[in-house]
């Protein structure tokens, strides 16, 4: 654990210079309140409704199949960083990779149906 | 040094740890910021110069001078808060956008044994930090309460975590050759081989055996950070700047800021996983930071003439491009390596 101190003192330092820079453009920038201005853009229109709008069902499709696919990822990470040592070992090898890629063809098969169901096209 | 450097460890006692990591983060980040200034100036004179124009040269001689008052300009400009924004979270925003960013540096080594926390887990630590940027655009995004920003947010975050699934598979291929997650050791490990033992390391870097890996890497790297031609989150011509159409001076920096130290990352990454870091392409010049500097600049200098060369994706394309070419790619390539390295002509042993 003694090697993650300087990540948290890392993370202090980079939290610091993503506030700072905003706390001295708060002081020394000029403020001139207007209502127009505050308003939300919308190119020159008064804002027709809450920005709260329905949106594309497909961006939340693309989370759920980020999560399944970055999950596989992360199962395989210790795989990827153990084979070739279990290569020089000699005979589980084989069976290391039989496994994995038994794996992989559950994650294909699904990533087939989504592509036939037409889950990654976006029109 | 090392008496100047005891002394001051007897003086400062338990705090004496942090100030030494301050120390470094310092050192790091100074140099980096710097970067992220410069390559700004950098991308608008060599645009410039591919459109047969000259690009700004006012500011100070050749316009040297003109980071410097880009930035003092956006400092004194006043930080706009729309009236229907949630305030606390239009704030956290870039903060959010930012800190990652640079909090990915922590585990990157630039030469051997330069590197503030020298994680055995790096690659894990690296591809963890970069997906919380999304986090940023998407709070930014929602915070903010205007429809472009909302849109663009949506957009930003789906072309982001889908860019990410083709990363991940890549960097198991890297893993599966180098065997280990640390990222200087994945760079030593490319300096060695037979072409390496014969004088010639760089046919002995990652990027010959995984090609394929190595192109869809950088590439997915420019979706990654929303650069053109992947940058239709801040689609000018539709939704204005995407997720930070509200925001000004300071707060706009940030993003800014956030979107160059990714840049910069992209093509340190690029050039560690698969062009070998630091080390020397060839065995009769010696290995070092300036190697990794050159490395990192050509993949710099990539991003920039992509983006003065090519027109923006359709979102649909930029989506089929990320789940329907690279993944599968990444998916076979990989099983090509396994099976590579299970067969006698397995050139990682």
């Amino acid at each position: 654990m003694e090697s993650y101190f300087p990540v948290l003192v890392f993370l202090v330092v980079a939290l610091a210079i993503g506030v700072l820079p905003m706390v001295f453009g708060w002081i020394l920038g000029s403020r001139r309140p207007d209502p127009e201005k505050y308003s939300p853009y919308e190119c020159g229109f008064e804002p027709f409704e809450d920005a709260r709008i329905k949106f594309d069902v497909r961006y939340y499709l693309i989370a759920i199949l980020f999560i399944l696919f970055d999950l596989e990822i992360a199962l395989l990470f210790p795989w990827g960083v153990t084979f070739n040592e279990m290569i020089a070992a000699g005979a589980n090898a084989w069976y290391a990779f039989t496994t994995v890629l038994i794996f992989l063809a559950v994650l294909v098969l699904g990533y087939a149906v989504e592509w036939k169901n037409g889950a990654l096209d976006w029109e | 040094m090392n008496e100047w450097l005891s002394l001051a460890q007897g003086w400062l006692g338990p705090a004496w740890p942090v100030v030494w990591n301050v120390l470094k983060i310092i050192v790091l980040l100074v140099p980096l910021l710097l970067a992220v200034a410069y390559l700004t100036y950098a991308e608008r004179k060599i645009i410039g110069y591919m459109q047969v124009r000259i690009g700004p040269n006012r500011v100070g001689p050749k316009g040297w001078l003109q980071p410097i008052a880009d930035a003092l300009k956006l400092l004194f400009k006043e930080v706009i808060v729309p009236s229907q924004a949630n305030k606390v979270l239009y704030f956290v925003g870039p903060a959010m956008a930012l800190a990652p960013s640079l909090l990915v540096w922590a585990a990157v080594p630039v030469n051997d044994g330069w590197v503030i926390a020298d994680l055995d887990a790096g690659l894990l630590f690296v591809m963890a930090v970069i997906s919380l940027e999304v986090y940023g655009v998407i709070i930014a995004g929602w915070a903010s309460n205007s429809k472009y920003a909302f849109l663009g947010a949506m957009r930003a975050s789906a072309q982001m975590i889908s860019y990410e699934v083709a990363m991940g598979f890549g960097l198991i291929c890297v893993l599966l050759v180098s065997g280990t997650l640390n990222l200087s050791e994945i760079v030593r490990q490319q300096g060695t081989g037979w072409f390496a033992d014969h004088g010639l390391s760089f046919l002995s870097w990652n990027w010959l055996p995984l090609l394929p890996i190595a192109v869809v890497y950088f590439i997915s790297g420019v979706a990654e950070t929303n650069r053109a031609p992947f940058d239709l989150p801040e689609g000018e011509s539709e939704i204005v700047a995407g997720h930070m159409v509200e925001y000004s001076g300071m707060a706009f920096a940030l993003f800014f800021l956030a979107e160059y130290a990714n840049m910069i990352l992209v093509s340190f990454l690029t050039s560690i996983l698969f062009f070998g870091g630091w080390l020397s392409p060839v065995a009769f010049l010696p290995d070092g930071l300036h190697w990794l500097l050159i490395k990192a600049s050509v993949f710099l200098f990539l991003y920039l003439w992509i983006r003065a060369t090519f027109p923006r994706f359709r979102y649909d394309h930029v989506m089929r491009l990320g789940w329907k070419v690279f993944v599968p790619i990444t998916i076979v390539w990989l099983l090509v390596v396994a099976v590579w390295m299970l067969t006698p002509l397995s050139i990682w042993r």
